[in-house]
């Protein structure tokens, strides 16, 4: 009876405390959202952070890009071959990536490298006192460190995912044009003729912003939430990888449902 | 509005975390122009009080007024403005890791003027100077000691020359070298500013060395006050045991619990 008790005890107190952090967080992200106006007068904050942010994570993406465009060469010729449609190679290899795998992958990559640093990053200032001393210097760092980290984020994402998604096709290209001998001119003109550049391109940018809205700002929240000392931050980071991914596939199957009914 | 003589004034203030009191029925003076040392042992709520100073907590009773205006009742944009007439020096500098030295004193200074660059260069070396380390400013704070790191704290909390200046624990972790310098400077920044310090620390030599008044604190409450030769001369029991560093006293050695007797077994068996 009591283990019953302690279990629907330690229950209630696991929901209340989530839902305590949803508040929190939702608090947060409008204080956020109401300081982030005065930044367009220091852009400088901004591009700082993309050109960090991008660094942190163009190179695992674009290698990450090329692979997985090499695989769907593979094993989209395998399978268009047993139906004599290996033309359709090319359209295949960029319907794949623009819809779905740009900007997922992308999001999953960027929260393992850049948001794990930006948690890492933010939880360290934390426990080293530097956002308390920012505050006794009268300057919000809502104001002058999350908020321009998380519309770099928002801003690189798809434009990571673009990458991603180039390298990817290009890889696609080496693999089942150069290296099996698809035809290349029905490789680059089923592609052209099947990709719509509203359905497809710009749902897969719609859904790379959205992911970066998600993943920016659960690695940021995670910073600013963790305990300030070295075990906190290291769970701090754990956890933005784990919440972030799972908050990608989520939204993902959530924005694919809406997107293409 | 007259000036009122004393920069912060404290009344009747309570504080806890949950269930857990830190400071109780409080009141405390910080006249102008002075360096006041509030001392006690780890955790009996003297950096709290900074924090409550600061506007960073806020208390659950009485209030904290700094220059007439009273702190908890502020809202984020006064509570800001009255923070630029402050400055504080971290326990460990606070230093912001990815700026070298010469970017975090100035970091105030471009954050809250728009004065040009080649003024605030020469802002920032006359600070850095007055610490002693005008030469350093090209370092990171991964480059410099600890001692250093709390000089260029020291120079960054005066950039904007504040009304008052709070101190948490400026001594921890120094060499008695490093120790001599902070203190000097702690007085000769108050006197040269025209200041209020208010300096919490667990050092008896160096704080007696250079306040003009001191608080003693113990469980939250104000156990004793005066100047340090007061200090030096009382009989109470805490201010003896801390000043003359001993063992045992009003602060026990051993913490609250079970006789050893009683964990040994030793009563049950006689």
């Amino acid at each position: 009876m009591m283990a019953v008790r302690n279990s629907v005890e330690a229950l209630g107190r696991g929901v209340r405390e989530w839902i305590g952090s949803l508040g929190y967080a939702a608090r947060m992200f409008g204080a956020m959202l109401r300081v982030s106006g005065g930044l367009w007068r220091r852009l400088r904050l901004i591009t700082d952070q993309i050109h960090f942010i991008g660094n942190y994570s163009l190179v695992i993406i674009a290698v990450s890009g090329l692979f997985v465009g090499f695989v769907l060469g593979l094993q989209g010729y395998y399978t268009l071959n047993k139906y004599g449609s290996e033309q359709a190679l090319g359209l295949l290899v960029a319907l794949s990536l623009t819809r779905e795998l740009g900007p997922v992958v992308t999001a999953l990559l960027f929260a393992g490298r850049a948001g794990t640093s930006l948690t890492a990053e933010i939880g360290l200032m934390k426990a080293g006192e530097q956002l308390s001393a920012m505050e006794m210097m009268a300057v919000n760092p809502l104001q002058r460190v999350i908020a321009p980290r998380f519309w770099a984020g928002v801003i690189a994402m798809p434009i990571l995912a673009a990458i991603f998604s180039a390298v990817g096709v290009i890889g696609g290209y080496i693999v089942g044009v150069r290296m099996i001998g698809v035809d290349e001119g029905a490789f680059w003109s089923q592609m052209q003729g099947g990709v719509d550049i509203w359905k497809d391109v710009a749902n897969g940018v719609v859904k790379s912003i959205v992911f970066g809205f998600a993943v920016t700002f659960i690695a940021l929240y995670q910073g600013y939430e963790a305990q300030p000392t070295p075990e906190g931050v290291a769970r701090a980071t754990t956890r933005t990888v784990v919440i972030a991914s799972l908050t990608v596939l989520w939204l993902d199957f959530l924005l694919t449902a809406l997107m293409f009914n | 509005m007259a000036p009122v003589s004393n920069l912060v004034e404290i009344r009747n203030l309570q504080f806890s975390y949950g269930e857990r009191a830190i400071l109780s029925d409080l009141r405390m003076d910080f006249p102008r122009g002075k360096v006041i040392a509030v001392m006690g042992g780890s955790g009996s709520g003297k950096t709290t009080i900074l924090r409550l100073i600061g506007g960073q907590l806020h208390p659950q009773a009485g209030h904290v007024s700094v220059d007439g205006e009273l702190i908890d009742t502020l809202d984020t944009k006064n509570l800001y403005r009255v923070r630029r007439r402050m400055g504080m020096l971290f326990q460990h500098g606070a230093l912001f890791t990815d700026l070298s030295v010469y970017d975090n004193v100035a970091f105030p200074l471009r954050e809250h003027t728009k004065l040009p660059e080649s003024l605030i260069r020469d802002l920032v070396l006359m600070k850095l100077n007055a610490v002693g380390l005008r030469n350093a400013a090209s370092l990171k704070p991964s480059e410099i000691s600890g001692g250093m790191a709390r000089r260029v704290a020291l120079a960054r909390t005066i950039a904007l020359d504040p009304q008052l200046i709070m101190y948490d624990e400026p001594f921890a972790g120094l060499d008695p070298i490093s120790m001599g310098v902070t203190a000097n400077l702690i007085r000769k920044l108050n006197d040269a500013l025209g200041s209020t310090s208010i300096l919490v620390s667990h050092d008896v030599h160096e704080s007696f060395s250079i306040a003009d008044y001191v608080y003693f604190l113990s469980r939250g409450k104000i156990v004793a006050h005066g100047t340090p030769a007061e200090m030096m001369k009382s009989d109470d029991p805490y201010v003896k045991q801390f000043v003359n560093a001993e063992t045992d006293g009003p602060v026990p050695f051993h913490y609250p619990g079970r006789s050893l007797a009683e964990d040994l077994g030793v009563e049950a068996a006689q």
